[in-house]
């Protein structure tokens, strides 16, 4: 049953990261850039979704359109005012600009929302756990604990936070393949990751599509925000940094520039550092997770899914 | 060659970028660590403190200078002899936010007590306290800032790491420095001008066992959740595996985490139900404790016990404050306590700051401190403020040794190692109608 439940928990973890990392490996597959302020636009997300949710005029729907409308907004301003003008300009200057971003983003939260903690309250919170299971009982679904009169206690709960996590992170990466692979958009997006140049002379819009591609890696990162504060409710400047740091490892791991690579990169961090907290160590599972990240790369330089380059002599 | 050139650069962009994210780690680390990170903190703050050793030096004289200019202008008109500037430092933004606070308000309210009563042999007291953000290397740059404002004596640091890395400073300049609540083993131990005023870890951790073995009855398999990048939380750890293997009880699992993977504890609960704990040891502080409680329950049902560091934590989960019910600490003061000390320390507290919430411990410490470098100073007939912080503090560790002080947070007398004496308390959290506190039991 421990397994079951350890194995589920690294799913959701894993599922957060995986639509971070799909932010990084959109962004990177066609803009060909780092973008490490997104593990900070998490932050933003979790700050707006935090601010409209304790306020008492807000209803959950509308909270989560504003927290995901400002994530995309900030997304594309950045892009725009920050990235945009250094296109040209050598990689690391791009890449510099980023961290940049990232740190006055912190910066601005820490002055406006200071650095304690915020107790964020679940989207889910109030709801039953979506699964419990009962030795001799069998399962239970989308309820409270019925046997608590008989003092029973559930070997197996799964907490709707878990459930919401696993469903939309799936719901919305299969939502993002149907976009990229059957969209006027999603074509051009692809046809801009192989080949910006010839992209567009074959007329495609390559500023409006690099665009889309913040507008749409922060808008995921606004939906991680919310799923990930749910689950470990609890919010500060810093909230988005470890996170966004393991969601670059997974996108690695996965290939970068790969959005398949991304969602299995991300589970599998998810899945490896849980499990291996379990079994081997809590207090090594992190150098475990980097330490399969080596060996992946020593044997697939490329990542898991990442596309092998063979050049032209 | 064109295609060498473009190899060579994206290799160069490749390793910056490596590197980049390395920085990027490290800095999180340390800055996001606002509970924890001490053992890097502290190894950071001492590769700083050489690079900035002959700055401090060359400030110390400077610091000295002006705070002579100082004493000779400012001659407050309530004692002949000057305004003695007391240095604090502490967190008072960050994730250990709450500890500072109360610090600074404990220690404002002493101060001001101290010199509305006419001050301490004819010399005013003045509090200047600095904000270190739990950073070890803030911590150093702010003790540097009192320094140039004619700081004679350091009530702090608030926080065990920063505080390791500060005494060590002071110890090199010979400032007398008395933590209300860094309680880390290190935190004093780099010199004889170093004392504290509350137990040190190991010493809270044997007294966590003693309490287990002792009021928790029959209840011996202990399972622990315990920060492994922090020295307050090995600190404590540590004293309670000794004590509780002599008292017969059992640590069944021992779970750790990490200031970088604070957040989800899904698999360290999961070994205390597997392995069978029937009482969870949080030797940590209440930001995570908050989320433990959270992710445990209707998981795990059984007794808490914690720390000082447990103080803060009915705050710290706001509208779930229900899950505290129950939750044992052990702290030396609460707001809710019933003695007469106590009770007058709060009062005189909540008139002062009536906008802020109750007191905690930390609070309570800071204020212990202060009347106890009063007594100190008294002992020591120190009666002209602008004696020199070397010299004040030679006679200040010795009179240390010699008074005996009925505080707050209890009877206390130190020894020359710094390490103090009294008897502990356990409290416990009781939640009615969606209100916490601390109560005695």
């Amino acid at each position: 049953m421990s397994f079951i439940s350890n194995l589920l928990n690294g799913i959701s973890l894993g599922s957060i990261y995986a639509l971070i990392a799909l932010g990084y490996t959109m962004v990177y597959g066609i803009a060909k850039m780092l973008n490490f302020a997104h593990g900070d636009i998490i932050m933003v997300g979790g700050y707006a979704a935090f601010i409209t949710m304790t306020a008492n005029w807000c209803p959950l729907w509308l909270s989560m359109v504003i927290t995901v409308t400002v994530c995309t907004v900030l997304g594309v301003v950045i892009e725009k005012v920050a990235y945009k003008p250094l296109r040209s300009s050598p990689p690391l200057a791009v890449l510099i600009t980023a961290i940049g971003v990232s740190y006055l983003l912190q910066n601005i939260a820490l002055l406006t929302q200071t650095a304690n903690p915020k107790t964020f309250t679940s989207i889910a919170a109030g709801a039953p756990p979506f699964l419990q299971v009962f030795s001799g009982k069998g399962a239970v679904f989308f309820q409270t604990n019925p046997y608590t009169e008989e003092g029973l206690k559930p070997s197996l709960t799964i907490s709707m936070e878990t459930f919401l996590a696993i469903v939309v992170s799936v719901a919305i990466m299969v939502a993002l393949t149907l976009f990229i692979n059957k969209t006027k958009a999603g074509r051009a997006m692809m046809a801009c990751s192989e080949d910006r140049g010839a992209a567009q002379l074959m007329g495609i819009n390559v500023n409006g599509t690099i665009s889309l591609t913040f507008a749409i890696g922060s808008a995921l990162a606004a939906v991680a925000a919310v799923l990930m504060c749910s689950a470990y409710p609890q919010i500060s400047p810093y909230t988005g940094s470890m996170p966004g740091i393991k969601a670059f490892v997974a996108a690695v791991f996965g290939g970068i520039g790969s959005i398949p690579g991304a969602m299995i990169g991300g589970v599998l961090l998810g899945v490896i550092e849980i499990l291996s907290k379990f079994y081997i160590s809590s207090q090594l599972s992190d150098a475990i997770v980097f330490m399969v990240l080596i060996v992946v790369l020593i044997v697939r330089p490329t990542g898991i899914m990442g596309k092998k380059i063979s050049e032209k002599v | 060659m064109k295609n060498y050139l473009k190899r060579t650069v994206a290799a160069a962009a490749a390793a910056v970028m490596t590197l980049g994210l390395v920085g990027c780690g490290s800095n999180t680390s340390s800055t996001y660590g606002g509970t924890g990170s001490d053992i890097g903190g502290v190894g950071n703050a001492d590769s700083n403190a050489s690079g900035a050793a002959s700055d401090a030096d060359s400030t110390a004289a400077n610091g000295s200078a002006a705070s002579d200019a100082n004493g000779g202008t400012n001659s407050t008109p309530a004692g002949n002899g000057g305004t003695l500037v007391i240095g604090s430092i502490g967190p008072i933004t960050g994730g250990a936010a709450i500890y500072g606070e109360n610090v600074k308000k404990g220690a404002q309210l002493a101060v001001d007590e101290i010199n509305e009563a006419g001050g301490v042999n004819g010399m005013t007291l003045e509090l200047n306290f600095q904000d270190d953000e739990h950073d070890p290397e803030k911590s150093v740059t702010a003790y540097n800032a009192l320094k140039d404002k004619g700081m004679k004596l350091l009530i702090g640091t608030v926080t065990s790491g920063p505080c390791e890395a500060v005494s060590k400073e002071a110890t090199k300049d010979n400032m007398f420095l008395f933590t209300p609540s860094g309680s880390s083993v290190n935190s004093i131990t780099s010199g004889d001008n170093c004392f504290r005023m509350c137990f040190n870890d190991p010493q809270q951790g044997k007294l966590e066992a003693d309490f287990i073995a002792e009021k928790l009855d029959g209840k011996t398999k202990v399972g622990a959740i315990y920060d492994s990048s922090d020295s307050y939380s090995t600190g404590i750890l540590d004293g309670f595996k000794e004590e509780a293997a002599a008292k017969g009880l059992e640590v069944v699992a021992e779970e750790a985490f990490t200031s970088d993977s604070n957040k989800d504890f899904s698999v360290q609960i999961q070994k205390m139900i597997d392995n069978g704990a029937e009482v969870l040891f949080l030797p940590i502080y209440y930001t995570e404790t908050a989320l433990i409680l959270q992710q445990a329950e209707g998981k795990l049902d059984i007794p808490v016990v914690g720390g000082d560091g447990l103080d803060g934590l009915i705050d710290a989960l706001g509208d779930k404050v229900s899950l505290a019910d129950g939750v044992y600490a052990l702290t030396p003061y609460s707001a809710t306590a019933k003695d007469e000390k106590a009770v007058k320390f709060t009062e005189a507290f909540t008139a002062k700051y009536p906008d802020a919430d109750l007191p905690i411990q930390f609070a309570a410490d800071a204020y212990d401190c202060v009347y106890a470098v009063k007594a100190a100073l008294e002992k020591a007939e120190v009666n002209d403020a602008n004696i020199d912080a070397s010299e004040l503090c030679d006679k200040l560790k010795t009179a240390m040794t010699e008074i005996e002080y009925a505080g707050v947070t209890g009877d206390s007398k130190w020894s020359a190692d710094g390490e103090v004496t009294k008897n502990p308390k356990v409290m416990q959290i009781k939640v009615t109608d969606g209100k916490g506190e601390f109560t005695d039991i």
